[in-house]
């Protein structure tokens, strides 16, 4: 178990380190010089050479991509171009935020779709499996800026329970954030929703159909005690690694709903900073969120393996 | 059996436990009504174990999960009636039936590795029974569940309760499913195929098990199996089935050795009898195949494939006891009864094979050795294994599984790199890996697998995938590929239309008839068989062996044929080798290998097999202990921790000799041949039973 942890913590560095180049290279390539960048267009053409020359960028590409590797690694992360303020705790602040944000969508949707799933699992093609299957498939196709932007409209401007903006005024209550979060999570749950439900369902409906559960049922055990002890604790494996991929996946949700509700989490941090090529804190937040994903996946495997001693056992 | 036993057994008859009458099972496939199980009525007595036989697909597990009320949705019952202990068991209630299974009936199944949930511990699994049964605390259910499993004599129960099941062994696993079933105090418990898929030694160490737990538990018996001998050995009742009825029924022993109906007798002529020989007697396949379910049947069921029908049968149906003999209580569904027994003469003798004389092996294997690593541990799976095998001879290769038989198998193909020794093929050295092979000993060198749903791909027709053999291993295109595979499918029997269908349209046998084609495209000369057989019914089995046969006495082809199934190794080889944990321990003439003197684990193999030659029963001597790890194998004879005729200190210290008897037959023994062969005749002679 350990030696499996430690394996796959081993195998994020070399990933982390591509992902790096990848996103390295990529900003080579986006026409737009560095220091223009910085100075804005009236700038003179001395001036702009002078900043590229402060930032290194004149130099050589390998030894320019080792000095912001060796600066990045010592979390010497610099500051952004376009707000001034350190890349590293800006990245951090915008991360809580959106941790935030991401956290109160997966609390209810995890419970909500896992339970979903394995009640349509057990109501197999009958009224409750169509509604459910229909209905979280439905939601999970709509993009969330569609569905956001109904939200915004119907609770917020038309019927005004909800708050625009996703951000509580300064020095609320814990109620009060999360009631202004609850908007913003909605659309993030409903792309979950169909997803994890859909996993729940089928890793149900095979579990349901295996000779264990039957061996359960035909011992006359109750009926909750095959479902939950016999039945769901295999069925949640594959459910859990859809998870895990999901929690990275939900980044790419957060983009664009931050970007709706104008919540400044990590997400809007890195579509603006990508369209105002603040190159610091564009390199900086997808190596974030990179990490976020590979551990999120690490730590679904850990679960799996938890759940399955075979795995426990190194079998 | 006790006196005690005896009375129950004279109250138990009077009324009956389980009790079926008229049964009907449908299923449902796209709007058709599929009768499955059609009219069956059965009795079984307190005390009694009532044996269900027949082929695949004629109904008897559809009825044990209908006697459990336990049928998939698309299933349900049409008529008839279940009583259990009087209780009527299609009017109860959701709750009353949950009482009833575990409690009343209980069910082991064919594959306890399935069976037993792979996330939970053995401990909790059992103490469920008495948690929701009995309503037991946690602590006080787990302490009943070790007295559960002591009673199925588990090795260290206190230890085997914090197990998963896949820390067991095959063998330890229906232990737990036994005690497991056990455990609620069934009055009626189900065995479904309990023993199918586990080793010989094993299954008989559970039947051992089985028949034991008879004398002590309360509980009768309904034995669903289709092998003969096993029904044979454990039942005092049997009942054949087939498409969804009942065709013959009686004691075992009297129905066995006296059938009356021509599916009974065709199911025993299928299977080797121990100690048949291929050059002595074919076995007798039953032509044709189960009727379809659902497709319009009048008449007797059997008609299409009888020998014995007439336009009677296939007019109208027989009644069950249309042939009944009172005072032996037999029945038989058949109008040609008293013809049953002539129907043995017609089993048609084979001419001799072409016998395996030519001198020079067609392949020699020398101090074979393979090992495998896994992390640390270095697991040898093959032993410095030396054999060889003649051109034109077959030699059979048996041993429990994890001897090593496969792994030999896949470094003669091959597919694996043996670390140590030589292979010589027709007199020149293999390359070790199948990629410096080249393609004439490809060609020469070919394998048939157990099972051939996996080994052909499912998107292609049975015609193309032999076109590709024929193209790949003969180098034939256009009309000579077209006519060999014409020829191929001819030799092995598939009619020219299966050609056109995909795997998945073919029955077992028909799949398996075009993998032995697949195999022979390019005429080979050693034609590896592991477990071809295994997976298919008697019947088919039997068509196969004759085929595998046929091929042989057609042209000087070799085979190493593997199986668990000694008896039809027995009847196919010409030569055997024995193996044990990585180690060759016997090898000899097929005859010479099966009496004494022969190897103590021979022996001990040897008399697992159940039989249904009720004039020679033979005694069986148990294997003590587990299998032990091939990352540690025992010094000295690695037998010695389960030989019963160990002698000492020397089995454990030093490796054995090989013994030699004669003719080509040795066997790795520290007690010399006179002395062995001795001890065998004297054991043997008293015999117990």
């Amino acid at each position: 178990m350990l030696r499996l942890i430690v394996r796959r913590l081993l195998f994020i560095v070399p990933t982390l380190l591509l992902v790096s180049i990848v996103i390295f290279l990529l900003v080579e390539v986006v026409p737009g010089d560095p220091g223009r960048v910085k100075l804005g267009p009236y700038a003179s053409a001395e001036q702009v050479a002078q900043v590229d020359h402060q930032l290194g960028f004149d130099r050589p590409l390998a030894q320019r991509y080792v000095r912001w590797l060796g600066s990045f690694l010592t979390l010497h992360w610099g500051d952004s171009w376009n707000l001034g303020v350190p890349v590293f705790s800006l990245t951090m602040q915008r991360l809580w935020s959106s941790a935030q944000l991401a956290a109160l969508a997966l609390v209810i949707i995890i419970p909500l779709s896992i339970l979903l799933g394995v009640v349509a699992a057990l109501r197999r093609d009958g009224i409750a499996d169509r509604i459910i299957t229909v209905t979280s498939l439905s939601l999970t196709v709509i993009p969330e800026f569609v569905s956001g932007v109904v939200l915004i409209v119907l609770f917020a401007v038309t019927i005004k329970i909800f708050p625009v903006s996703a951000v509580a005024p300064a020095g609320s209550g814990p109620f009060t954030r999360i009631y202004h979060l609850i908007l913003p999570a909605i659309p993030l749950m409903f792309v979950e929703l169909g997803y994890i439900a859909r996993m729940a369902r089928a890793g149900m409906i095979e579990a349901l159909d295996t000779a264990y559960v039957r061996t359960a049922t035909l011992k006359g055990l109750p009926r909750r005690r095959i479902v939950v002890t016999h039945a769901l604790r295999n069925a949640l494996a594959p459910t859990v690694a859809v998870i895990g991929t999901q929690i990275g996946w939900l980044v790419g949700g957060l983009v664009v709903v931050e970007t709706l509700f104008n919540y400044p989490g990590i997400g809007k941090l890195m579509a603006d900073s990508a369209t105002l090529k603040d190159v610091p804190v564009l390199e900086a937040t997808v190596l974030v969120v990179a990490a976020i994903y590979m551990l999120s996946n690490l730590a679904a495997d850990v679960i799996v393996a938890l759940l399955n001693p075979r795995v426990r056992f190194g079998r | 059996m006790s006196d005690a036993r005896e009375s129950r057994l004279t109250i138990g008859s009077d009324a009956p436990v389980l009790s079926i009458d008229d049964l009907r099972v449908t299923f449902v496939r796209r709007d058709l009504d599929l009768p499955v199980v059609r009219g069956v009525s059965l009795e079984i007595g307190a005390g009694e174990t009532y044996g269900l036989v027949g082929e695949s697909g004629c109904g008897k597990t559809t009825l044990a999960m209908a006697l459990m009320r336990y049928l998939p949705a698309n299933g349900r019952i049409d008529g008839g009636s279940i009583a259990l202990d009087g209780e009527d068991m299609l009017a109860v209630s959701r709750e009353r039936l949950r009482e009833i299974r575990g409690t009343k009936m209980a069910m082991v199944y064919q594959d306890p590795a399935t069976a037993l949930n792979p996330a939970l511990r053995v401990g909790a699994q059992i103490a469920e029974v008495y948690r929701f049964h009995g309503g037991l605390s946690k602590a006080d259910a787990l302490e009943r569940a070790r007295a559960a499993l002591e009673r199925v004599a588990m090795p260290d129960p206190a230890a085997t309760l914090r197990r998963y099941p896949f820390q067991l062994s095959g063998g330890q696993q229906q232990r737990v499913v036994i005690a497991m079933a056990l455990a609620g105090d069934p009055r009626l418990l189900v065995l479904d195929e309990p023993t199918t898929g586990l080793d010989a030694t094993v299954e008989a160490e559970v039947l051992d098990l089985i028949a034991e737990l008879r004398e002590r538990i309360d509980a009768s018996i309904l034995l669903i199996s289709h092998n003969l001998g096993l029904v044979a050995r454990m039942c005092k009742r049997v009942g054949v089935m087939y498409a969804g009825r009942i065709v013959e029924d009686g004691p075992a022993r009297d129905l066995l050795t006296d059938p009356r109906h021509p599916y009974t007798m065709g199911l025993l002529r299928c299977v080797p009898r121990f100690g048949m020989r291929k050059d002595q007697a074919g076995l007798v396949p039953i032509p044709g195949f189960l009727p379809r379910l659902g497709s319009g049947l009048e008449g007797c069921v059997f008609s299409p494939r009888c020998e014995l029908a007439t336009d009677d049968c296939r007019e109208s149906e027989p009644e069950l006891d249309h042939w009944s003999d009172a005072e032996r209580a037999r029945r038989a569904r058949c109008y040609h009864s008293d013809q049953v027994s002539g129907m043995r003469a017609a089993a048609a003798e084979r001419a001799p094979g072409a016998a395996a004389t030519s001198a020079g092996g067609a392949l020699e294997i020398s101090n074979l050795g393979k090992i495998f690593r896994d992390g640390r541990r270095r697991i040898v799976a093959v032993n410095d294994v030396s054999l060889a095998v003649a051109p034109g001879e077959i030699l059979g290769l048996v041993g429990e599984s994890g001897s090593g038989k496969t792994t030999l198998a896949g470094c003669v193909t091959g597919l694996l790199k043996p670390d140590d020794g030589s292979i010589r093929f027709a007199g020149q050295e293999l390359p070790r890996s199948v990629a410096q092979r080249g393609s004439e000993r490809l060609r020469a060198i070919q394998m048939v697998f157990q099972n051939p749903d996996s080994t052909l791909n499912p998107a292609w027709s049975a015609g193309a995938i032999l076109g590709r053999a024929v193209n790949r291993l003969g180098g034939l295109r256009g009309a000579a590929r077209r006519a060999r595979v014409e020829d191929l499918a001819r030799r092995v029997r598939v009619e020219p239309q299966h050609l056109e269908a995909k795997p998945g349209e073919l029955s077992g046998g028909q799949k398996q008839r075009i993998a032995i084609a697949r195999a022979f495209a390019g005429s080979p000369t050693l034609v590896i068989c592991d477990e071809p057989a295994s997976a298919l019914d008697v019947s088919v089995q039997a068509s196969i062996l004759n085929l595998l046969a046929e091929l042989q006495a057609s042209g000087g082809i070799s085979y190493i044929f593997i199986s668990h199934d000694l008896a039809v190794v027995r009847y196919l080889s010409d030569r055997i080798a024995v193996m044990y944990l990585a180690e060759l321990m016997e090898i000899g003439g097929a005859e010479a290998v099966f009496t004494p003197p022969q190897h103590p684990y021979t022996e001990a193999l040897m008399s697992a097999i159940p039989t249904i030659d009720f004039a020679h029963p033979r005694r069986r001597i148990p294997l003590r202990g587990a299998v032990p790890s091939l990352s540690a194998p025992p010094s000295g004879c690695r037998f010695h921790t389960r030989c019963h005729r160990m002698l000492g200190a020397v089995c454990i210290e030093q490796e054995p000799p090989w013994q030699d008897v004669g003719e080509g037959h040795a066997y790795r023994c520290h007690i010399p041949a006179d002395e062995l062969c001795d001890l065998q005749v004297a054991a043997a002679a008293g015999d117990p039973e």
